[in-house]
């Protein structure tokens, strides 16, 4: 085993050899220190930053599986890990997009600074179609470059001193940015948790819905669903008593709809289906996993008027203002294209891609629950959680990316609830997810 | 100042409203880009053309050109550049790897971003309404009389300094003898600049269009610009933030790593689109297009400068970049700036909204059609003859 130190400035590269004693190894490693501290400036690390481990976590599977790709070559490896779209996006809509590219270059056509809260026509498409029976406003509706940028916003809204809560697992964005704005605490190692985070455990003794009973009051409450990973679509029971909770605590949820088109079972697609909520809740959600805009990047937030702070004033004055200092819209073009998903022609093509990617997730919950494994999800959501009882999640990705070229996603990635189990995504051409089923009937 | 437009609208239907405030482009983006983002377009319907995720980072080529043809033989790598959306998005992105616990300065006047993001990340004090400042930054005075460059040696050590060059709203180019002492400045108080350089394709004569230019720099500095004002990109949303290996937090930990961290959790890289087009701007043919465009404009920044300098003004700015920066001594800026719409029926932005520094001014913007810029001089001239 060996040792690498290289110092930032000089590109010195010290190797150590296995069996140095660790008091050289560590003076080494202060010595390259002292050398870089020469070169440093005087501006402290965001103590923050030093709170969150390791790299993200889909940076990581990339990294491993760039990784495995060196050491085989040929492998055909087939990526059921990261949740990215794999599907051509309907030609309508890239034409609508090609051609507002093209008006750009014409005196009538060309548009400059757009409204950062998004096109108007666009958030009026979003308010009637998405939210056509629960009467959210085109003026609640702020078009943004994606989920994981609104999270960040709305944290810089709400600031450091908020308590949040998070699912246990969940979509690791909500709880790293919550560590990055300073409202997380300290992580304890051994639990592998954010001390001032309270984790909302989601398995299938509960449902995967929490017991909000045993549950503590924060300010903000993250909830996704349906659920990345487990897939879990909340009844419209389970978000009742959420917006209760919510109400009696006087919290905000803050409600991840980014799947709300893969529902199948008649599940709430959002939260403002449940009465109350416009007064709890805020409501995030993207064109991502919708059209396949993960590349073209759109997304959305809904703060409702009546969603109050303590003092009284609305939420959406400060994200307005938030987006007006902090951001400068989405993509004119990107925006175009939403504009054209939500065409009836455009959201007929889109939904037959969403149905394909549902196809390929009930193949991959066949397969698995075929060879006796059992397997949540995937019904309401693109993905299948898979339970392997007594492993290591991190292990068991690695075995099966060793024996059968497939990458997963570690439950535990998400979150210690996720521990022995595995997030298969099922984006991907139809092809590959066949090839894969096969692969995992061989190796289980 | 949206506000105000609008009431004068409502006030006066039939005026034709020009408007020179807003640093808004309006000149048509040129074909051989604006064919790159519709190409772009139409592969993602194809097998072959999809993409779904890209780096959080931006697409190798782009990052590999923007370093080559901005950053050539300064020693700044594709993996020192990260493409973003737009520099204001880039600012707050900063802000949050800096966190709350640092003090930062600013030029006086400058763009309202820089203070607004201070503000909001948590690192300044109250607004003092006297002083029309913030408590806990630092405002680097830029006058006529100091060259639009700050003295220095007045300058209380802050760990963060925001340096905009070509300057919006003064127009000041920093020479290189400037950002050499501002460097050092930097190196001896430990300090990290924050270099924003959107304008630096405006610049006529010989001032540095990269803080890198400058030796030493790339231990003290981050560079941040932008394709809006090239390629006529506001809409698009395109810009990049360089930061060197170089720079290091005072434990030795380098900034570009939580740089990168911040960028993979609370982004998720550029649009594609307009990552293609970006580098179309770059390609041989989009570049000298990019060139004609940025012309234009500064064209019509002469006619503008040459205006109020023929009506007897102390002019400043619009030499080096697309702003004219005009003195009204003794006078409110919001006062000519009224004054200026109510006679005239041109928008304007008064000097104070970027800083205590900006009264007495008047910036007047240079994006427009030639017609209207023509129009507007026409009547500033009636106005202050």
């Amino acid at each position: 085993m060996e040792v690498k130190l290289a110092c930032m400035v000089c590109s010195v590269k010290v190797r150590l050899k296995a069996g140095c004693s660790s008091v050289v190894r560590s003076a080494v490693g202060r010595l390259v220190q002292l050398v870089n501290r020469g070169r440093c400036t005087k501006v402290h690390r965001n103590f923050n930053l030093e709170k969150l481990r390791n790299g993200y976590l889909f940076t990581e599977i990339a990294r491993r599986e760039l990784q495995h790709l060196e050491k085989y070559p040929n492998a055909k490896v087939i990526s059921l890990g990261i949740g990215d779209t794999t599907q051509p996006i309907p030609d309508n809509i890239s034409m609508s997009m090609a051609n507002y590219a093209r008006a750009l270059a014409t005196a009538e056509g060309y548009r400059g600074y757009g409204a950062e809260q998004g096109n108007k026509e666009l958030r009026k498409a979003i308010a009637e179609t998405h939210y056509k029976d629960v009467l959210v406003k085109e003026s609640e509706v702020f078009v943004s470059d994606g989920s994981q940028c609104d999270i960040a916003r709305l944290l810089l809204v709400l600031g450091s001193n908020v308590t949040v809560a998070a699912q246990d697992p969940s979509f690791p964005a909500y709880i790293d940015s919550s560590v990055i704005v300073g409202q997380a605490g300290d992580l304890e190692d051994e639990v592998g948790k954010y001390c001032n985070i309270e984790y909302l455990e989601c398995g299938p003794g509960n449902n995967f819905f929490p017991d909000l009973k045993g549950t503590s009051r924060t300010d903000i409450i993250f909830f996704c669903s349906p659920n990345n990973p487990t897939g879990h679509a909340a009844t419209q029971n389970q978000l009742e008593q959420l917006v209760e909770f919510a109400r009696n605590n006087g919290s905000i949820i803050i409600f991840d709809s980014a799947y709300a088109a893969y529902v199948t079972d008649g599940c709430p697609r959002s939260i403002y289906e449940i009465p109350g909520a416009r007064e709890v809740a805020i409501e995030i959600s993207s064109f991502s996993k919708f059209s396949g805009f993960t590349g073209v990047r759109l997304g959305w937030t809904v703060v409702p008027e009546e969603l109050l702070f303590s003092s009284g004033f609305p939420v959406i004055n400060d994200f307005n203002r938030i987006i007006c200092t902090c951001f400068n819209g989405a993509s004119n073009i990107a925006q175009a294209g939403g504009l054209a998903c939500l065409s009836s022609e455009g959201l007929e093509a889109v939904h037959s891609v969403v149905d394909y990617y549902k196809e390929n997730t009930k193949i991959l919950i066949d397969t698995l629950a075929s060879l006796g494994i059992k397997v949540y999800g995937g019904i309401n959501a693109p993905y299948v959680w898979a339970h392997f009882p007594g492993r290591k999640s991190w292990d068991v990705f690695a075995e099966i990316l060793e024996k059968t070229h497939i990458t997963t996603v570690p439950g535990s990635g998400f979150g210690p609830g996720g521990e022995e189990y595995i997030r298969i995504s099922g984006f991907g051409h139809r092809e590959s997810i066949l090839e894969a089923s096969r692969r995992l009937e061989a190796l289980f | 100042i949206a506000r105000r437009k609008a009431a004068h609208m409502l006030k006066y239907p039939d005026a034709e409203v020009i408007s020179l405030g807003i640093g808004d482009t309006t000149e048509p983006i040129p074909e051989v880009i604006t064919s790159a983002l519709a190409k772009r377009s139409y592969a993602l319907s194809t097998q072959e053309g999809y993409s779904g995720y890209g780096a959080e980072q931006g697409e190798k080529p782009l990052r590999a050109a923007i370093a080559s043809t901005f950053y050539k033989d300064l020693g700044i790598e594709e993996g020192d550049i990260f493409v973003s959306d737009g520099a204001k998005c880039d600012i707050s992105r900063l802000q949050i790897v800096f966190g709350s616990n640092v003090t930062m300065a600013v030029q006086d006047p400058s763009y309202p971003a820089y203070v607004d993001s201070s503000v909001i990340m948590g690192q300044t004090g109250e607004f003092q309404k006297d002083a029309e400042k913030y408590g806990k930054i630092e405002y680097m005075r830029c006058t006529a009389e100091n060259g639009f460059f700050p003295d220095l040696s007045t300058v209380a050590r802050t760990d963060i300094i925001f340096f905009c060059s070509p300057n919006n709203p003064t127009g000041a180019a920093a020479t290189r003898e400037q950002l050499t002492r501002l460097v050092q400045f930097a190196k001896d108080n430990g300090s990290i600049i924050v270099y924003d350089s959107a304008y630096a394709l405006y610049i006529s004569d010989d001032n540095p269009r990269s803080i890198f230019e400058i030796p030493g720099a790339k231990e003290v500095a981050i560079e941040t610009s932008s394709f809006s004002k090239y390629a006529g990109f506001t809409g698009v949303r395109l810009g990049w933030t360089v930061i060197p290996k170089e720079l290091l937090f005072s434990d030795g930990f380098p900034v570009a790593k939580d740089f990168n961290r911040i960028v993979c959790t609370c982004f998720n890289g550029a649009s594609n689109i307009s990552q293609a087009g970006g580098l179309a701007c770059l390609s041989p043919e989009g570049f000298k297009a990019v060139h004609e465009v940025i012309g234009f404009y500064k064209e019509n920044t002469d006619i503008i400068v040459e205006t109020f300098n023929s009506l007897g003004f102390k002019v400043y700015g619009g030499k080096n970049a697309p702003y004219v920066w005009v003195q009204f001594p003794g006078r409110s800026s919001w006062d000519v700036f009224s004054e200026i719409l109510e006679k005239t029926h041109v928008v304007t932005t008064p000097g104070s909204g970027f800083g205590p520094g900006g009264e007495g001014f008047i910036r007047v913007s240079a994006f427009g059609h030639r017609g209207n810029v023509l129009e507007a001089c026409k009547r500033f001239k009636h106005l202050y003859k």
